[in-house]
This record gives structure tokens, sequence and C-alpha cells, in this order.
């Protein structure tokens, strides 16, 4: 077999620490995001000569879990992690989740104490394969240092193909030492795992035909798309067919927000129009999406009228919340491709596109912007603006999120970096982190709450250790604000718990003693100043506070599990939709 | 619906429980598990009781596909097959009930398996219907203990031809 490789170094055998590093040597691993501990004292000591790989030390492993997620998304590369066991592997048990359920290609190493003492409650023991079984796409214990080789290989191989996702690879501490020869097989061969891309012919020839036909067709769009690369292909065929284009969280960037055949993002606090849309349309073709509930709300009166066409890799996807008419299994970048070219004739939209112009201009995405109080939404459209649309956007959790996603004009794939499914608070400084290996030719901007800043503002250590030219931008508006929004329209103004205000640290000072250049402002007038200085450096992370009103609200809304004919447009006019 | 849901994965460390966590994940139920060896050495094969309406029948079959132990998921609701079950049932004797019990035994093609003054223990085998009708006819007088074994099922050879989709036992 040529693909394999065998492999004696000086005629000796190799241990499971070499076997380790030709692994991940020969899966191109470019950067290993770890902090070290007992059980991977071994790995260590080898990664202190490796050269051909960067470790990168960030100052709690879930940071390091996040970093890996921010590279993969922004590169399309599969993240790597490497910590140690017990304490080391549980902390990174929330990023795994978080990679679960994004569908974030990653491996994790874990160590592991060695195997004869699994089970005994030894030093620094945790079951995390038990542990991580639920929230990963795959985990292996290795047993045995001849299995080394090939677990890691299948392990990369599971983590990028298909629907992608986390797995995990527990190495006891004994398998690193042992030693044996080094053989590797390029091809992997999982009688069990054989992932569908090439979509039936038939059904994309009947879902080219139903949208052929259709009135008010809508391409809903979702993270899928991003993943397989097909952004392109949704371009051609939206804009050959005059399809409009609603997005998911994730899906946001599949698509130019500045196209006129976008609706931006639809769902909990989508725009009216695309929402309008979806609950119009006669033809509904879902992209890499899951029909999750943050975008459905009611599933009984999601789309009543239309006939669903659903494109997903993952056949656990199809008939999961929402059951479909035309399910088409397979990778969605083929399946745009042959859906264009299968399509007999474009639909007629121009009275479809009108409608949904007209309810972009009843209800267009609005805020106060006359009282000289600085706003959320002012500050994304004006980093929109200076940015036109290329930077890649990493947001935390909360009101910042939600109000990025709408305002900020995202061109590009693999630009907007969030976390979508766990909705995990800390994600954005460590992920921007890891988006900073990927991407260097753009500039990458870290969005994050007052609350969510300081779940891993340890990690602001980790982005001046590498000199990284991030721009690490907080809204601060002394609430954990979502919570708040919350709060006040559903649970009676009684808002416990959420006010930061009074015991919120000085960001500032903060950034300053990590040792970074930090401005904070509350003036509109500031803003566009303060940007140009951030963007202006680029061999060091810089920080600004904008200091928002707290009483700000995210709109429109359709509130939790109900339908689009609840929508909240705005404070004053909740219910204006019927 | 019922389903019996055979299920053939790789003998191989955290495999089966990988199959279990993923039924409690999902909030499917299982009415029996049971997992034993296969022709093959290192498969092993899980047959599972479950049950749901059609949406989450093809979301249990779909999520069991998708896990990559899993070699073959066959729903046998939608072929022929054969399923049996195991029981294991000890039963208080009183003045006179052993000869009654014996003969309930013999009807249900049942082996007594051990037996003192106080109780005695009988086998069972055959389609889990026929093992509830016995344990329905052993009840009253007294059951002590019970182990039912779950299903194991297997499709019937390829020369049945399949017309529609109906269990035979
Ligand atoms: C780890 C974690 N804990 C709790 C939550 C619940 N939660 C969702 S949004 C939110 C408020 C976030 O506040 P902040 O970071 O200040 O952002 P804002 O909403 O004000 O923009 C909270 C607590 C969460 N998403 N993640």
């Amino acid at each position: 077999m040529e693909d394999r490789i065998k492999m004696k170094r000086n005629n000796n055998l190799l241990t499971g620490a070499d076997i380790f590093f030709e692994c991940l040597k020969r899966e191109k691993v470019e950067y290993i995001f770890g902090y070290p501990g007992g059980a991977v004292l071994k790995l260590y000591e080898h990664l202190y000569d490796v050269d051909f790989l960067k470790h990168i030390l960030v100052r709690h492993e879930q940071g390091a879990v996040h970093a890996a997620e921010g590279y993969a998304k922004a590169s399309g590369k599969v993240g790597a992690v490497l910590v140690t066991s017990g304490p080391g592997a549980t902390n990174t048990v929330t990023g795994i989740a978080d990679a679960y359920m994004d569908s974030v290609p990653i491996v994790v190493f874990t160590g592991q104490v060695s195997s004869h003492l699994i089970g005994n409650d030894a030093f620094q023991e945790a079951d995390i394969i038990g542990i991580t079984r639920p929230i990963t796409k795959h985990n292996f214990l290795v047993r045995d240092v001849r299995e080394l080789a090939s677990t890691i290989r299948k392990a990369f191989y599971i983590a990028s193909t298909g629907r992608p996702g986390p797995v995990v690879v527990d190495l006891p501490k004994d398998v690193i030492a042992s030693k044996c020869e080094f053989v590797y097989d390029e091809e992997v061969d999982i009688r069990g795992y054989k992932p569908t891309y090439k979509g039936h012919s038939n059904q994309i020839k009947k879902a080219a035909e139903v949208i052929s036909k259709a009135k008010r067709p809508l391409l809903y769009v979702g993270g899928g798309v991003i993943m397989s690369n097909g952004s392109n292909e949704l371009a051609l065929f939206a804009r050959e067919n005059k399809l409009p284009v609603t997005m998911t969280l994730q899906g946001l960037g599949a698509f130019p927000g500045t196209d006129e055949l976008s609706l931006g993002m639809l769902g909990m606090h989508g725009t009216y129009w695309a929402n309008r849309a979806v609950d119009s349309c006669d033809v509904l073709v879902s992209l890499g999406a899951r029909f999750d509930d943050r975008v459905t709300g009611k599933v009984d009166t999601f789309a009543t009228g239309a006939f669903k066409i659903h494109v997903d890799i993952d056949p656990t996807a199809i008939d999961k919340n929402v059951v479909v008419d035309l399910p088409i299994v397979g990778d969605v970048k083929h399946i745009l491709a042959e859906l264009a070219s299968e399509i007999p004739a474009p639909p007629d939209t121009s009275e479809w596109l009108a409608q949904i112009n007209a309810w972009k201009d009843e209800c267009p995405l609005t805020y106060e912007d006359n009282d000289g109080r600085l706003r959320t939404e002012y500050v994304i459209e004006k980093i929109s603006e200076k940015t036109k649309g290329e930077a890649v956007i990493v947001t935390d959790v909360g009101q910042h999120q939600m109000w990025t996603a709408q305002h900020y004009k995202y061109n590009n794939p693999r630009s907007n970096l969030t976390s979508g499914g766990l909705g995990t608070m800390g994600f954005s400084l460590p992920a921007s982190i890891g988006a900073s290996f990927a991407v260097k030719d753009r500039p990458v901007i870290s969005i994050s709450g007052d609350g969510g800043f300081q779940m891993n503002i340890q990690e602001l250590t980790t982005a001046v250790a590498n000199k990284l030219p991030l721009k690490i931008f907080i809204i601060n508006n002394t609430f954990l604000g979502m919570v708040r929004q919350w709060q006040e329209l559903f649970h009676k103004e009684k808002y416990s718990f959420t006010d930061l205000g009074s015991s919120n640290p000085d960001f500032v000072k903060v950034g300053e003693a990590f040792g970074i250049e930090s401005y904070s402002t509350d003036n509109p007038k500031d803003v566009g100043s303060l940007l140009d200085k951030a963007f202006s450096v680029k061999d060091r992370p810089f920080l600004i506070e904008f200091k928002v009103v707290k009483e700000d609200m995210v709109f429109p809304m359709i509130p939790s599990g109900a339908s689009i004919s609840d929508m909240m447009v705005n404070r004053l006019n909740p219910k204006r939709m019927t | 619906m019922k389903h019996t849901i055979s299920v053939l994965v790789e003998n191989r460390f955290g495999a089966f429980d990988r199959v279990a966590t993923m039924f409690s994940g999902k909030g499917f139920n299982i009415k029996s598990i049971s997992v034993g060896e296969t022709e093959i050495s290192e498969v092993s094969r899980m047959t599972i009781v479950t049950e749901g309406d059609d949406q989450i029948i093809d979301q249990v079959v779909k999520q069991l596909n998708r896990l990559i132990d899993t070699i073959k998921v066959v729903d046998l609701a939608e072929v022929y097959h054969v399923e049996r079950e195991l029981a294991l049932i000890n039963i208080g004797i009183h003045k006179g009930s052993m000869e009654e019990i014996k003969n309930i035994c013999d009807i249900f093609r049942g082996n007594i398996v051990d037996i003192t003054n106080k109780s005695m223990m009988i086998e069972i085998t055959g389609p889990p219907d026929k093992i509830d009708a016995a344990v329905n006819v052993l009840a009253p007088f007294g059951i002590k203990e019970m182990a039912r074994s779950g299903i194991v099922a297997l499709k019937r050879g390829e020369q049945v031809k399949i017309h529609k989709k109906e269990n035979i036992t």
C-alpha cells in the first residue's frame, strides 16, 4: 500500500509522544492550543523541540477549546487542543459542548492517568470519555500505543468530514511513554461511518422543478453552507433565479448582507421582513440549517403554507423539528450547483420581491439616535462601515450579539464567529484569539458584553503574549443585558442579579494592567476616531469600552415558543403584526 | 407503537454506553435492551425495544445510524422477523399449588429449573407475548422474583417474501 508509512527512528521504535507529533505533522496541524500538566508532561517535553507546529499557551483550558473553535471556524481547518488529565480535561467540557452544538471540527487531546490506574480515583483522574460522550461526535480512549496513530488519523477524519464536530482523544500517560513501530495509513476506513455527500439526483430534480414553479420562494440558509464552502454556489443560484435569502445566526456571511436579495437574519431577533417572508412563502428551501427553535418559534405555525425542501448532510436533521416535504441528504455545496443546473426556468419573483421590500419599508431596523447617548446599534453600524463588512467579527452571547447580527453587513463567509447553539458566554475573546492565527489579512474583532467579557478575561494575556492585532470591544451596558430584557418583558421587571454596574471593574484599567492600550467612551461622536485608532494598530491588541445605555432592548422579538404573529416590533409597538 | 430495533455495533470499549447514552440524552425510551455476540467476533448485536410515533422512531433509527460505532441498524417492524425472550420466574408454593404450577409450566413448554419446599423456579422461552401470558397466569400463585432477558430478534431468511409490513413471531 502506497499510502502506508512505516517508520523507525534510528532503528529504534518510536514512543507514543513521537508518534503523536508525527501524526499532527501529517494532519498539517499548524497550531495547537493548550495547557500543560502532569499527565502530558512527556508530550510537552517533545513539544519543546517541535518546529512544524506552534503551541499557543492559553490561560484556561476553556479558552483553548474556544480558541481552537475560532481557528477552525475562520480557517475551515481542524482546530487542535492539548490539555492535561482531570481538571485540565474537565475545563474543556463547555468548549466541547459548544463545538458540538455548532458543528465545529476540533480534536481535543486530553491526558489521562496511566492505564493501570484508570478507575482507581487516581490523582487527577476524570472519566473524560464518559463525561464527553454526549457532547462529542465521537471519542476515543487509546489503550495501546499501537493504536495511537490510527486513532489520531480517525479523530481528524471524523471531526472534519460529514457534519463536522468535536472529537476527544484520551491519552493515558503510559501509552504516550511506551514504544512501537510507527505505522500510518493515509486511508481511513470506518465501516460504521460513511457520510453521504452526493444528493439524490431525482430529489434534486424535483426540488428544482418546485422552485422553478414557485411564486414566493425563499432560501433559508444556515451554517452548513459556510462549512461546505458553498457560498459561491449559493450566490450564483440565488442571483440567477432572483431568490431572496434569509440566514440563521450561523448562516450570516454565507451570502453578502449588502445584496438586495439578502433579508438578513430570521427567527427570534430576525428582521421583520425576513420573518414575514417565512410566514408567507410558498416554497421554503432550507440549506444547511436545522429548524432550530430560535428560528421556528412555535413549529405548528412555522411557514405553514410552504412546501418545504430540506438540504442537509446530516440525516438526523431531517424531520427532527419540522416535517418537510422533500428532503435531500448530502453536501449542500454540490447540491446547490446541481440545483442551479437543473432549474428548468427561473421563477418570476418580481412581485414577491416587491412585497418583501414593502415590508422592509414598513418596519426597518431603527433605534433612538437623537438624544446624544451611545447605543450598541450605532457602534456596530460604525464598525460595519469602517471595515466595509470585511472584518472577522467574533461576538459573545447576549444583546450585543443580536445587534451585531442585525447591523453588521458581513460580506464573506467565515467572518461571523459566534456561539449559537449552546450560547456560551465567554466565547468571544478566546475564539477571536484562535481566529487571529487563521486570519492575517483582515481585522479580527472581538465584541463582548460587560458580563461575558469577564468569563474568559484571563485570555487577554494570551492575546498580549502573542502580539495579536486583535480589536477587543466591550459593549458595557452595566447589565446582563439580554437577561435584563427578559426580566423587563416577561418577569415583572424584577431585575434579579443582572445589575453589574456597581461591581464592574474599570475596563480601561483592566486592559492596561494586561499591557493593552485601552480607551473608553460614552459619546457617539468619539466612536469614529477611536475605531480609526484601533484599526491603525497592527502589531498588538487594542481595547475599547463602549459605555452604552442600559435600558435598550433588542427588537424585533418573537418571544420563545411563540408565532410570527406575536412579533414585538419595537418597545412602543408590541404586537404590531397580526 | 412498539418497535424492535436490531443494531450491529463494534464490540469496542464504550460502544454500548454510547448507544444507551444516546437514548437517554435524546429522551427516547428503552423498553428492553439486550446485547450479545454475533457470528463475527468483533461485532455485537443489540436488540432494543422502544416506543414512539413514526417521527420518533425515524429519529431513533437515524440517531443510531449516526453513531460511529454502529454498523447496521434495522427497524424490524418493517421486516418479517423472529422475536424471543427468556424469563426465569420464581413462584412461591402453597399446599397443592405445585401440581397446578407444573401444569401451567407444561402448557407454556417451560422447564422447572429449581425447586425448594417454599418455591419453584421455571424457565420459559418464547415470543414476548407468550411470556406476558405466562406471567399473568402465574401471578395469582405469588411471583417472588422474576428476571426477563429482554428480546433478541433476527429477521427471517430471504426465502420469505415480504408483501407488507407485519410481524410474524
Ligand atoms: C455561560 C453562560 N451563563 C449564562 C448565560 C445566560 N445569559 C445569556 S445572555 C446573558 C447576559 C449577557 O450579558 P452581557 O455579557 O453583559 O451581554 P449583553 O446581553 O448585555 O449584551 C446571560 C447571563 C449564558 N448564555 N452563558
